[in-house]
């Protein structure tokens, strides 16, 4: 039970819109250790979204208990959340969420700006550490709208890497790239996972779950199916294969 | 957070929107450009009021004969005769509150140096107008006591007087005419400019008062006494003593009113200060007016900006700002909108004083707490309004500000 990253227990989340309430999660109970790598799946209004932000501590439930790292979330104010977030996850967001007319160096900053603690010493040096991890390290000056999507995503990444926190939560990582450039963060993700960082990430594309090592589905709130992939696939070999497929297409 | 890198951001969004920012300063720059000018004129002017009241006379007192009233119908002041060199006399036996007195007698006519004539007032004064008056002489010397009584034809110039009549020479030592009377030229008067009311203070001839009132006036009466009180602490009692000094001397009973006015700088002062203070206040206050439209013009664009960034908030707020980093954050922005406007509006408020000052012919004076004031004035506009935006922004949800559209 310690051992827990992440321990949910009877998790209601209700939302009322004027009359109706609504069940966005319902006596939902789970645990994420360390190291692991989780994707999260659901249709449409399944709480996935939800659950995501309560386990971003973006959000509070109504009723049950969530303890991160051992932390009873439900007992932090607003600036201890923030601290929470600011140290202990890193988010990778669909839309990338990257600061326009901003460099991918300043952009990965970011976090360090609230780094309250002074925890990071030389928070630009940091920085570029994590561009030169998601493999930008030649692309610091370059503002998102001249880098392609998967190379935005990747600075997102960097971003949330940047504090280097145990848990990194992406919320549809890939929504908005192709296929190739998918499998390139699915690539990084895995190579993160291997060296100990936890991942959760929600998705609804069957095909980028496979690379998770546990499928988590959610139903109207509720826990529908959460069980083991004992055969990942691997995200760079299937990359490889691409590549040879298109090759073989143009040859 | 890190303060120089909150002030960095600042700059950067404001650097960002150079045009807009720009536009909402403009504001902020016309009111404090506006608030400076008017402080340094109405300053600069006051000022010259005082210096010009300065040299007038050090602590003078002027008296003048009071008015005609028969049959209850009043001529205005100085329609009464009623000023003679027994009054003068009688001043300088028993005065103790009066350091000099000098009585003024004027003629007007006709002068004739040569082949040039011109046409001016000849002023009878005692040798101790000049300290009175704080004249000082360029040339030559001034008349004394002795001059005075023997009625010496003596004449002392100012400065128009001796450029028209005497052009190429020294007038000094040399001869004219007035009005038929051959006077000798022993001094010219230093260069005095013109007066607030705009005439030419060189534009006269001095001459001993007996000589003026026997040989060019009536022989009678006088026009005016200027005295100088001990120190200006004594001017009130100056005024209370020549007041009984010249009432016992024309023998008023004691209700009757005085036949003489007196009059002191003090009163042009407040006079002049009076109207300068009321139009700087109102124009200052107008200044303030714009100012305030200016902060209101922070105020809309801050809440216009934390609109268009409500999804950089959400995301600052997602990786760990707290309310109030969002709350500094746009709160130093207006403040550095605020602040930079008032910056560019001090210089521009300056140079329009100078450039407004040169064209008219006041001086600008600079005051360094006005300016002061004015730099924590705007950047308490800013921080005002730039509250309600940046409060708005800080109590954003992190969800709501990451999916807004």
């Amino acid at each position: 039970m310690s051992t827990a990253q992440i321990s949910l227990s009877h998790i209601c989340k209700v939302f009322s819109l004027g009359e109706v309430e609504v069940r966005a999660l319902d006596d939902l109970s789970l645990e994420i250790g360390r190291g692991e790598f989780v994707a999260i799946m659901g249709s449409s209004g399944s709480g996935k979204s939800t659950m995501m932000n309560i386990l971003g501590c973006l959000d509070t439930p109504t009723s049950g208990s969530y303890r991160f790292d051992g932390i009873s979330v439900e007992t932090l104010n607003r600036k201890q959340l923030a601290d929470l977030r600011n140290t202990k996850i890193g988010f990778v967001f669909q839309g990338f969420n990257l600061l326009p007319r901003t460099t991918a160096l300043e952009n990965v900053e970011l976090p360090l700006l609230y780094d309250r603690h002074r925890a990071v010493a030389d928070p630009q040096a940091r920085s570029i550490e994590a561009l030169q991890r998601v493999g930008l390290g030649d692309r610091l000056d370059h503002e998102p709208n001249q880098l392609s999507g998967g190379q935005q995503q990747r600075v997102a990444i960097a971003r949330a890497l940047v504090t280097d926190p145990p848990i990194i939560l992406a919320d549809e990582p890939t929504g908005n790239l192709d296929s190739r450039t998918t499998l390139e963060v699915m690539a990084l993700f895995q190579e993160l996972n291997s060296e100990g960082l936890t991942l959760v990430v929600v998705t609804h594309e069957v095909e980028v779950a496979k690379y998770a090592k546990r499928l988590i589905e959610l139903r109207d709130g509720m826990l529908l199916r959460d069980e083991i992939n004992a055969q990942p696939r691997n995200a760079q070999a299937d990359l490889v294969t691409l590549s040879g497929e298109m090759s073989d297409a143009l040859a | 957070m890190r303060w120089h890198k909150l002030i960095l951001v600042a700059l950067k969004s404001i650097a960002r929107n150079k045009m807009r920012s720009l536009l909402t300063m403009l504001g902020i720059i016309i009111g404090v450009a506006s608030v400076i000018t008017m402080v340094a004129l109405g300053e600069g002017s006051q000022a010259d009021i005082e210096g010009e009241v300065a040299s007038l006379g050090t602590n003078l007192l002027m008296v003048r004969p009071g008015s005609v009233d028969s049959g209850g119908v009043s001529g205005g002041a100085g329609s009464r005769p009623s000023l003679t060199m027994d009054d003068v006399a009688r001043l300088e036996k028993y005065a103790t509150q009066l350091r000099w007195v000098s009585a003024e007698v004027r003629a007007t006519g006709q002068v004739i140096a040569g082949s040039n004539n011109w046409s001016t007032t000849i002023t009878g004064v005692a040798p101790s107008y000049l300290s009175i008056r704080n004249y000082e002489m360029e040339r030559g010397s001034f008349f004394t006591a002795r001059d005075s009584k023997t009625r010496a034809k003596v004449a002392v110039l100012g400065k128009t007087v001796a450029d028209e009549l005497f052009p190429d020479q020294d007038p000094v030592g040399a001869r004219l005419r007035i009005r038929n009377v051959p006077f000798k030229v022993i001094g010219v008067m230093a260069e005095k400019g013109q007066s607030s009311m705009g005439n030419d203070q060189d534009d006269i001839i001095f001459a001993p008062d007996n000589t003026v009132l026997y040989r060019l006036s009536n022989g009678k009466t006088i026009h005016d006494i200027s005295a100088s009180a001990i120190s200006s602490d004594a001017m009130e009692s100056a005024k209370e003593e020549l007041t009984t000094l010249l009432r016992s001397e024309h023998r008023l009973a004691t209700a009757a009113e005085d036949d003489f006015i007196i009059r002191d700088q003090t009163e042009i002062v407040e006079i002049a200060t009076r109207v300068t203070g009321t139009l700087t206040l109102l124009l200052s206050s107008i200044a303030g007016v714009s100012l305030l439209v200016g902060g209101i013009g922070i105020m809309n664009i801050m809440l216009v900006s934390v609109t268009e960034r409500t999804r950089e908030i959400g995301l600052r707020l997602a990786v760990g700002a707290r309310p109030l980093d969002v709350l500094a954050q746009f709160l130093i922005e207006a403040a550095i909108l605020s602040l930079l406007g008032g910056l560019i509006g001090i210089f521009s408020g300056l140079s329009a004083a100078w450039g407004v000052g040169k064209l008219l012919g006041v001086s600008a004076v600079v005051n360094p707490t006005v300016v002061l004031t004015t730099v924590l004035f705007t950047g308490a506009v800013g921080v005002f309004f730039g509250f309600y935006p940046a409060r708005k922004a800080a109590n954003l949800n992190p969800i709501d500000a990451l999916r807004y559209e």
